[in-house]
């Protein structure tokens, strides 16, 4: 099994030790990945700006760099979602880069989706001992249907302490570019998320998207608060 | 030139949603509408084919609105054929010169209203204060608002955002009734002068939840009794229908009458259900001995020629949607400066009062999805917002567009991701200058236009080394 890693933006420059715990973790399930080393954006904030054109160059970019790749993995529920439901809507009316999105599409999947789902594995061998939240990602939740395979992998994790998040599927406010654009909004509703976690108890709010858990972590970390953040990649490759 | 055809005060979108999420009283009374999706996902629950019937109503609208022409002539035939008179109104300054012509033809004084979101949308009520006519808001929530001079905040529940104490004070001012602390006495005040009014008042006016083409029926659903009254005691009934409130047939609405009571309030079926089929007859004992519809276009059928935009007009006005949005729950809806607030609002007040003058809606979204997922007829909110948007990009219907600077800054941006080394010198750039800014590892202030996330919230600091730069090492 051959995996090309879209390691997104964000954890290549922010928080690249999420992209080696993904690496790690399927190379521990016997998958065998590589890294495209061309590959830069998605495409996704030009995208829900509104530009279309500068989205559709960005992701012929991006369709010509994994196109001959068996399984692209993404450790995240947007960017994934970007590639797999965007891209063939970006090429609606050009049938040749449509059918190569698509084509693309139906080989691209996110982190804990495709470990569940196509590699088959729930109990990664992990172990954490800790009271560990998930903030289910919008993205991952509404436009993947990813409901439950974040918790089935959390689950099996040796030494966890699963607790309850109040809304867990409810928006954290991040929002890509609406956080810096409505910053008293996303800023209003991050305050209802940080409620929650610390209702929980939890020590760790994990989720599969790094841009929802800087918006969390930046607010746990304003206001001093005991939690932390950890991307669920992370998480399972902890022994 | 994009036609306005609704008033909106959307250009202050960002002055009054930072007044908003600061507004305590506020904060807490948007809590109560979490009430509303409780109820909705447990009597969803319920139900043996609730996900089968919101297919088939979607069905259903899809249908109608793709053949509106053929069923909105059979609507006008049968409630001719009954007795009634259809008024065509393509604009709302046409709607309010027919209802205003009307009221002068039969010396009507005072007008007793029903809650009707398509009355607010033109402004209605003005117009008829102005030619000196009363009109009274008769549903308790609109009735608060209209004593406030404030339009509603909400498509359902339309004093949401005001607290018992402001209800008191409001009627202690303006109805000379102090004290007031309970609820119950404050709608007991209020029922009894509606009351007068629903005895005395010539003409009643409604909207129209549906318009039913097979038999001529206009559909109104409430829980106070207030439309019951308003269309059974004056002498004159009218309703104005927006023309996307078709459904062919009462099989049809029946499908309808099972989710909109469940979407919207939670409850199973609303108190009263008023099935209205052209006027009074001979012999009979209910209802206004004139019955008018006027039915609306307003920019609604430029709505329908558009295919990406044509699913909004599915809405049922239930208000799920508001309640569920993360962004409405925090800024409720006045900030958005339309009588159509939240995710569906953000969709049609573009399409109604243009997007130059309400360009911050379709942006005013995270995209969570949530709109969607609950929306009885499965309205696809978020991609018609990203539709909204790219119209604004590209300067469609006469939009000014963004600004130059973010024109070009998205330019070079885009320039910089499809070049993998330039992609990379703008993080490693700042990587490596942002040591002597970071405070515990992180940044507290950003600059520019990014400023606005640490208005509140802490940034990451880059990571010292890149992951592609840390695969390098592997091989």
């Amino acid at each position: 099994m051959k995996v090309s890693l879209f390691i997104t933006c964000l954890v290549d420059q922010l928080f690249p030790e999420v992209g080696m715990s993904v690496v790690s973790v399927l190379r521990g399930l016997g998958a065998e990945v590589d890294f495209p080393a061309d590959q830069t954006c998605c495409g996704q904030p030009a995208f829900n700006s509104g530009f279309s054109s500068e989205a559709r160059d960005l992701a012929k970019r991006f369709i010509a760099i994994f196109e001959n790749s068996e399984y692209v993995v993404a450790p995240s529920g947007s960017c994934t979602s970007m590639v797999r439901v965007f891209y063939p809507e970006l090429f609606r009316d050009d049938p040749d880069w449509h059918k190569r999105a698509e084509s693309l599409a139906s080989r691209t999947y996110e982190f804990t989706e495709f470990v569940v789902n196509v590699l088959g594995v729930e109990d990664v061998g992990a172990a954490y001992h800790g009271k560990v939240a998930l903030h289910q990602s919008c993205h991952l939740l509404r436009e993947l249907n990813v409901r439950t395979e974040p918790q089935r992998l959390l689950r099996s994790v040796k030494g966890i302490e699963l607790v309850e998040l109040e809304r867990a599927e409810a928006c954290c406010g991040f929002g890509g570019l609406f956080s810096i654009k409505y910053p008293h909004i996303s800023g209003s509703i991050l305050q209802d998320k940080l409620d929650s976690v610390e209702k929980s108890g939890a020590a760790v709010v994990v989720a599969s998207d790094v841009g929802c858990l800087m918006h969390i972590a930046g607010g746990l970390s304003r206001q001093a608060a005991a939690a932390t953040t950890m991307h669920i990649a992370e998480l399972l490759a902890k022994k | 030139m994009l036609l306005t055809l609704m008033h909106v005060n959307s250009e202050s979108f960002i002055q009054d949603s930072t007044v908003a999420v600061q507004n305590k009283t506020l904060q807490t009374r948007l809590r109560v509408l979490t009430g509303f999706t409780t109820k909705r996902n447990l009597l969803f629950a319920e139900l043996p084919d609730g996900e089968a019937l919101r297919d088939r109503a979607r069905e259903i609208k899809e249908e109608t609105i793709g053949n509106l022409d053929s069923y909105l002539t059979q609507l006008e035939e049968n409630v001719v054929r009954l007795g009634g008179t259809v008024h065509w109104a393509r604009t709302g300054k046409e709607a309010r010169a027919i209802v205003l012509e009307l009221a002068r033809r039969n010396n009507v004084k005072r007008v007793v209203k029903a809650k009707s979101m398509v009355t607010e949308e033109i402004e209605l009520n003005e117009a008829l204060e102005q030619a000196g006519i009363e009109a009274v808001e008769t549903d308790l929530g609109e009735y608060i608002v209209q004593l406030a001079h404030e339009k509603p905040s909400h498509i359902l529940a339309p004093a949401v955002h005001k607290s018992k104490r402001d209800i008191s004070e409001l009627f202690a001012d303006k109805l000379g009734v102090a004290n007031l602390k309970e609820a119950e006495e404050m709608t007991v005040v209020a029922r009894k002068r509606l009351r007068e009014k629903f005895l005395t008042a010539d003409m009643g006016i409604t909207g129209a939840n549906f318009g039913v083409a097979e038999t001529g029926t206009i559909v109104l659903v409430e829980n106070e009794g207030n439309i019951r009254l308003s269309t059974s005691l004056p002498r004159i009934h009218v309703a104005l229908m927006g023309i996307e409130k078709l459904v062919p047939s009462l099989d049809d609405l029946a499908v309808f009458l099972k989710i909109l009571a469940r979407s919207a309030s939670g409850q199973k079926m609303s108190s009263y259900v008023s099935l209205i089929t052209g006027a009074r007859r001979a012999g009979e004992a209910d209802g206004a001995d004139e019955f008018h519809l006027i039915i609306l276009d307003n920019g609604r059928s430029r709505i329908l020629a558009d295919e990406e935009m044509r699913e909004s007009l599915y809405c049922l006005r239930c208000g799920a949607c508001l309640n569920v949005c993360p962004v409405y729950q925090k800024i409720g809806g006045h900030a958005y400066g339309s009588v159509y607030s939240g995710p569906i609002g953000s969709i049609i007040t573009p399409a109604f009062a243009g997007l130059e003058k309400s360009k911050d809606l379709p942006f005013a979204s995270t995209l969570c999805g949530a709109c969607r997922e609950i929306c009885p007829v499965r309205i696809d909110i978020p991609r018609i917002l990203l539709k909204l948007r790219s119209d604004w990009a590209e300067g469609k219907h006469d939009n000014a567009g963004p600004p130059l600077l973010e024109k070009v800054a998205i330019k070079l941006w885009a320039f910089a991701m499809r070049h993998r080394i330039i992609y990379n010198l703008v993080f490693r750039v700042p990587a490596f200058l942002q040591g002597p800014l970071l405070e515990d590892g992180k940044l507290k202030r950003l600059p520019f236009a990014l400023g606005g996330w640490t208005q509140n919230r802490d940034f990451p600091a880059l990571a010292r080394r890149s992951f592609r730069s840390m695969w390098g090492d592997e091989k």
